[in-house]
């Protein structure tokens, strides 16, 4: 009888075999329990064509931007325990941060890693395009892929107020001076003069989508309440839930594309 | 030296540049796509960038922490798009001989595992990622400047540099336009892309020759009309939202007189020689006639024209006008830009009193 090793030991031990319900993955059998029961790689279809896994092909900037995402997430919850979203602490705990935190880079990959997310999703569409991925039957995860630009944009753009410096309220003067403009929600767009009975405007600088976005009439303190939960709760949500979607459908609509 | 790649920067001039640059990449693209244009590519860009960042204004812009992204967004996308162009040029010499694009080559669409084939890509991905930002930022520290203040302004005051596209349209359009209605139709557009694009082929290779009218519109939209004025408002917009070159020290007090004049001031006072009318519709009555002459007849002329007559066969009516009106609403701001340049032209309608400017 053969001598058995620790590992082998191990490998037969019930908390080894309750976690990973498969051998190590050197025969074809085991290659496919594990991906097939890893909750991590279960998004993997087992097998594959040749043309999806090649970088040349994929040039696995979808992978990288979720990637990207896990890490904006783990750093940003690990920044909550530092900041908190009021104008009288923002500015000072981001120094503090800054000074008194060990090894402190968190904001810095958060913050880079905010705009490498944004590089790795055009570079996804650009190659999504280049060639032809979007065609059915992958029309749909085309236009859910649209959403998940805008959002991230979106999570960029609410992350900008947070620091509470001059060139975060500033950016969001901007930008969301422009919301002032919309059509008919507005007060400053074409459109909104005509939503009025009387005396009574019914869009005004106190109603309108600017409003709506910064809890009040210009950046100041309720923005910076409404931009946090925007950014940590709620637009995180919707993209986990979209991101779902994406990957199921990935994996429905004939996994990664390849020629017809 | 300076001066003129200065004055050559200007929107006015590097403008029709890119796009005249544009039309002989994709024309071509077989030329580009090669692996001896790379080379000899790389070769004269080197000194040149060497050259350029010995310029302390130009290192100044270049390096501010917040732009680098936007460097390397850069360099990423002319070697994809170069690499793409490559594929494709590949490819498309393989259909011409009536043989199948390199990904369905029979060795190619044979399936591997994913375990360790695609697990081992993706780990190693991700472990230069992880490796990347980290270095990344322990070099670059994340900027943080003054503390909130209400009541001073920075000039310029920028967004971040993916929305620096849509800042720089600002100089061309009315804010609705330019902040909302042609940022929401180009989302409109992107989802409507596989719905209008039915053309079967070029699905899940590269290749231009199979469906050159995708590639030249996204490309266009995409390098020229996006990457370009994302980097004009990067690199080349200063304190007043003021041009100034690579190579220009951002002083505060250059003042550029510039006065831009409606259309409808245009036809009053300049031609017809009378005062402007009181009634606001008659006043704008020309740009206003233009302005349906653009989205209403022309999409109807174009349908008639050989081309037309060949994508309504091919895609159907609906989807040919919805096609139209978003590649109209494109070409609007090419369209604006030069006007504005070659004219002093503002806005084709302006109807400050209904907060309507076109």
């Amino acid at each position: 009888m053969a001598k058995r090793g620790v590992v082998d030991y191990i490998r037969e031990t019930q908390v080894w075999k309750s976690i990973f319900r498969h051998g190590p993955p050197t025969n074809a059998r085991n290659r496919a329990a594990v991906v097939a029961g890893n909750v991590f790689l279960h998004l993997h279809p087992i097998k594959l064509k040749k043309s999806g896994v090649q970088l040349g092909y994929t040039w696995c900037m979808g992978g990288l931007t979720f990637f990207i995402f896990l890490a904006l997430t783990v750093t940003g919850v690990l920044l909550m325990f530092y900041y908190r979203p009021t104008a009288e602490y923002a500015y000072n705990d981001i120094i503090a941060l800054k000074e008194h935190v060990p090894l402190g880079i968190m904001r810095e990959i958060h913050r880079w890693g905010a705009h490498a997310m944004v590089i790795t999703v055009w570079l996804h569409m650009f190659r999504v395009f280049m060639t032809g991925s979007y065609k059915p039957p992958r029309e749909f995860n085309w236009g859910v892929g649209v959403i998940l630009l805008v959002l991230t944009l979106l999570l960029s753009f609410t992350g900008y107020l947070l620091p509470w410096d001059q060139l975060a309220i500033w950016a969001i003067a901007v930008g969301s001076n422009m919301a002032k403009a919309t059509p008919f929600l507005g007060h400053g767009g074409p459109g909104a003069a005509l939503a009025q009975i009387g005396d009574f405007v019914m869009v005004s600088d106190k109603n309108d989508v600017r409003f709506q976005l910064l809890a009040g009439r210009f950046v100041g303190e309720p923005a910076l309440l409404r931009f946090y939960i925007l950014h940590c709760v709620f637009i995180p949500l919707v993209v986990g839930v979209l991101i779902a979607v994406h990957f199921w459908r990935v994996r429905k609509d004939g996994g990664i594309s390849a020629p017809l | 030296m300076k001066e003129l790649i200065n004055w050559l920067a200007d929107p006015i001039r590097s403008f029709p540049i890119t796009t005249v640059l544009f039309f002989f990449m994709m024309k071509y693209y077989r030329v580009v796509g090669s692996k001896k244009f790379a080379k000899w590519a790389l070769i004269a860009a080197a000194p040149i960038t060497v050259w350029f960042c010995m310029d302390a204004n130009f290192r100044a812009i270049i390096l501010w922490p917040d732009n680098i992204p936007i460097n390397i967004i850069i360099v990423l996308i002319a070697w994809l798009t170069w690499y793409a162009l490559y594929r494709a040029a590949e490819n498309d010499k393989r259909i011409e001989n009536g043989e199948c694009p390199i990904e369905a080559l029979p060795e190619n669409r044979e399936k591997v595992w994913v375990w360790p084939n695609l697990v081992f890509t993706e780990l190693m991905c991700m472990i230069g990622t992880t490796i990347f930002l980290v270095v990344w930022a322990i070099i670059f520290k994340a900027p943080l400047e003054e503390p909130a203040n209400t009541t001073w302004a920075p000039n310029p005051a920028k967004a971040p540099w993916y929305f620096l596209g849509l800042q720089e349209m600002l100089v061309y359009f009315d804010p609705w336009m330019a902040g909302v209605v042609l940022p929401g139709l180009i989302l409109v557009g992107l989802i409507a892309i596989p719905y209008i694009d039915t053309n079967p082929k070029g699905n899940g290779y590269f290749t231009i020759k199979e469906r050159p009218i995708a590639m030249w519109g996204f490309l266009y939209g995409w390098i020229v009309l996006w990457m370009y004025l994302i980097i004009v408002g990067t690199f080349l917009r200063g304190p007043n939202w003021t041009f100034y070159g690579p190579f220009e020290f951002w002083d505060f007090h250059k003042v550029v007189s510039e006065y831009n004049v409606n259309l409808s001031e245009f036809v009053w006072l300049k031609w017809l020689n009378t005062p402007m009318p009181s009634n606001i519709v008659v006043r704008e009555i020309v740009g206003i006639i233009l302005t349906l002459v653009y989205c209403c007849v022309l999409p109807v002329a174009i349908a008639k024209s050989k081309y037309g007559k060949k994508i309504i066969e091919n895609t159907g009516q609906i989807r040919y006008y919805i096609f139209i009106i978003l590649v109209l609403g494109m070409t609007s701001l090419p369209i604006k830009m030069v006007l504005r340049w070659l004219f002093s032209l503002k806005y084709i309608i302006a109807l400050p009193e209904w907060e309507l400017n076109l």
